[in-house]
């Protein structure tokens, strides 16, 4: 089976329910009575997705770019399976790797190689994959004895050590970044740079939210621009940076692109040389 | 990027699956495929609560222990029931109960416990049901120590019926998967639920013969006879009793199996038709 995500005209609405309607006394009353007016659209419902039509194959490496709140995040659920749309259709073919919520899966007491085993199974791995990556994750974490500490004991970076060791560990078809990879000293975010980018070239599919310009532009050929729940436009990095955030941003891009394009040029580069193509995809 | 309005063209795009009974069987099978998961994340869990402690999950035995034999003394007296036979009953009783009343209270707050878990990595809802029912059944084992004891000091003469006991526990942590998946994906949804729950469960603990026994009630005669009959409506009372019974060596009428049987039928259709309709609803309202 190929790895795929085909989602037509998807919607994700969020119900907020306050004290009036999350309760069952009020969900009868209204039923039987009826006096009271109740009716579907009496739950307000916040859009935080509309109408999103995309299809993504293997080898496609998506960069999503967008203000706060509007949508990066819950796109990036939705194409995990774990909001199913409300409307409109989501298929996901392959084994999800998402890297949201770092801390998420992680238990304070118990010790890190323990976690490092338990963030595996959540990510779908068996205790015995794990158990012949240990010593692999335990070099890149660089943490040494520490991992036979309880992780209450570690700082934020180091916990984001260990979270980054098991996800570039595994080998997921489909790989979902959500950008919030700080808290950790710049030479380790460099290592994790590479292992993000041998990961990502291992992965069939990559979407990657992230405020950075050169970290997209490192790891994605292709960007939308995601805006009040919609996608704004579509197309190479560089183009959909510059609409986002004018000539200097997308000046940079081409710039970071083309160094990239220069380095990888004697190894088989599929980073630099992928911009602008399959533009209309999904459209 | 313009999409026709959504109505109109639901022939040309493939339908949503979300709501289909094959989703809702695919969750609770890949569930449990996961079990290398929720089996150590149910170790964790007891492990973590009596961490640094010294005697560790032991203080679980303890407690249960603790609470039989002060309830059993006291209503034996209250009651004026023989301790020798009313003993087990109670701690037996109570072993259950825990079991019982664990899936019905924690059931209620699954999701919403777990709701980190749920909104970031892409699993089955089943995986938080199992874990706790497993957790549960770890807990019954520590429980049973005290039945060890207990047979040990009082010596109830059991019979071959013992051996019923192993399907009747099958039966409860079947019940205890649905009961915690439905109240829990309604109790999501609903936050009155959980506090409902609370004080009925308290309510039934008393309605349930825990402390006390229906022999008790009929050998009383007149109205308490009488009442001993309402005990029956009680769907707890025929759950406790077909494992309680065989347990301490008490005869077995067909008719508690034939009823948790039925509730059992009921339950998980009932349980299929939410899992169906709000599996996916899950990850939007916690």
């Amino acid at each position: 089976m190929t790895v795929s995500i085909d989602t037509h005209s998807a919607c994700v609405d969020f119900p907020i329910f306050d004290a009036k309607t999350r309760s069952l006394k009020k969900a009868f009353l209204g039923k039987a009575g009826g006096t009271i007016g109740r009716n579907d659209s009496d739950v307000v419902v916040v859009e935080a997705l509309r109408d999103i039509t995309l299809s993504l194959r293997e080898g496609d490496r998506v960069g999503l770019v967008g203000h706060n709140g509007a949508g990066k995040s819950t796109l990036l659920r939705l194409l995990a399976g774990i909001y199913e749309p409300t409307r409109g259709s989501a298929v996901v073919r392959g084994r999800v790797a998402p890297v949201f919520d770092l801390g998420v899966g992680m238990d304070p007491e118990i010790s890190g190689y323990e976690n490092i085993i338990i963030r595996g199974l959540f990510l779908g791995q068996t205790r015995k994959q794990m158990a012949s990556k240990i010593d692999e994750i335990a070099e890149f974490t660089e943490l040494g004895d520490y991992l036979d500490m309880p992780l209450r004991t570690y700082s934020t970076g180091m916990r984001v050590r260990i979270a980054m060791g098991v996800v570039t560990s595994i080998d997921p078809e489909i790989l979902l970044l959500d950008e919030g990879i700080g808290a950790v000293d710049a030479e380790f975010m460099k290592k994790a740079r590479t292992r993000l980018q041998e990961l990502v070239k291992r992965s069939g599919i990559l979407v990657f939210a992230s405020h950075s310009n050169e970290f997209l532009a490192q790891l994605c050929d292709t960007a939308m621009w995601i805006d009040h729940g919609r996608v704004r436009q579509q197309g190479g990095i560089e183009d959909v940076v510059r609409a986002y955030e004018g000539d200097d941003a997308g000046d940079h891009v081409a710039h970071i692109l083309r160094e990239l394009a220069v380095s990888d040029g004697k190894r088989d580069s599929t980073m630099g040389d992928g911009t602008g193509s399959d533009g209309e995809r999904g459209a | 990027m313009v999409a026709p309005a959504i109505d109109s063209d639901t022939g040309g795009e493939p339908a949503s699956d979300s709501q289909t009974y094959r989703r809702a069987v695919r969750d609770l099978r890949e569930g449990y495929g996961q079990r290398e998961l929720w089996l150590s994340l149910g170790w964790q869990d007891i492990k973590q609560r009596y961490r640094r402690s010294v005697i560790g999950p032991f203080w679980i035995t303890i407690a249960t222990g603790v609470q039989a034999v002060a309830m059993g003394l006291l209503y034996s007296v209250l009651l004026d029931i023989d301790l020798r036979s009313f003993l087990p009953h109670v701690t037996v009783g109570l072993i259950i109960w825990n079991l019982i009343s664990a899936s019905i209270l924690e059931g209620a707050d699954v999701f919403i416990a777990n709701e980190g878990l749920i909104k970031q990595l892409p699993s089955a809802l089943s995986v938080h049901v199992y874990r706790l029912v497993w957790r549960q059944v770890l807990l019954l084992g520590h429980n049973l120590l005290i039945y060890l004891i207990m047979l040990a000091v009082f010596r109830p003469e059991l019979h071959w019926t013992i051996i019923t006991a192993i399907p009747a526990f099958l039966l409860i942590v079947v019940n205890m998967v649905w009961v915690a998946l439905l109240f829990g994906i309604v109790a999501t949804r609903y936050r009155d639920l959980a506090p409902i729950l609370g004080s009925l469960v308290t309510l039934l603990f008393f309605m349930t013969p825990i402390v006390w026994t229906t022999a008790n009630l009929q050998t009383m005669g007149g109205e308490a006879a009488q009442r001993a009959r309402l005990v029956e409506i009680n769907p707890l009372f025929h759950y406790l009793d077909i494992l309680r019974a065989p347990l301490i060596g008490e005869d077995q009428q067909a008719y508690h199996w034939y009823i948790v049987l039925g509730c059992t039928a009921v339950g998980i259709a009932l349980t299929m038709v939410a899992m169906r309709t709000f599996r996916a609803r899950v990850p939007y309202w916690v």
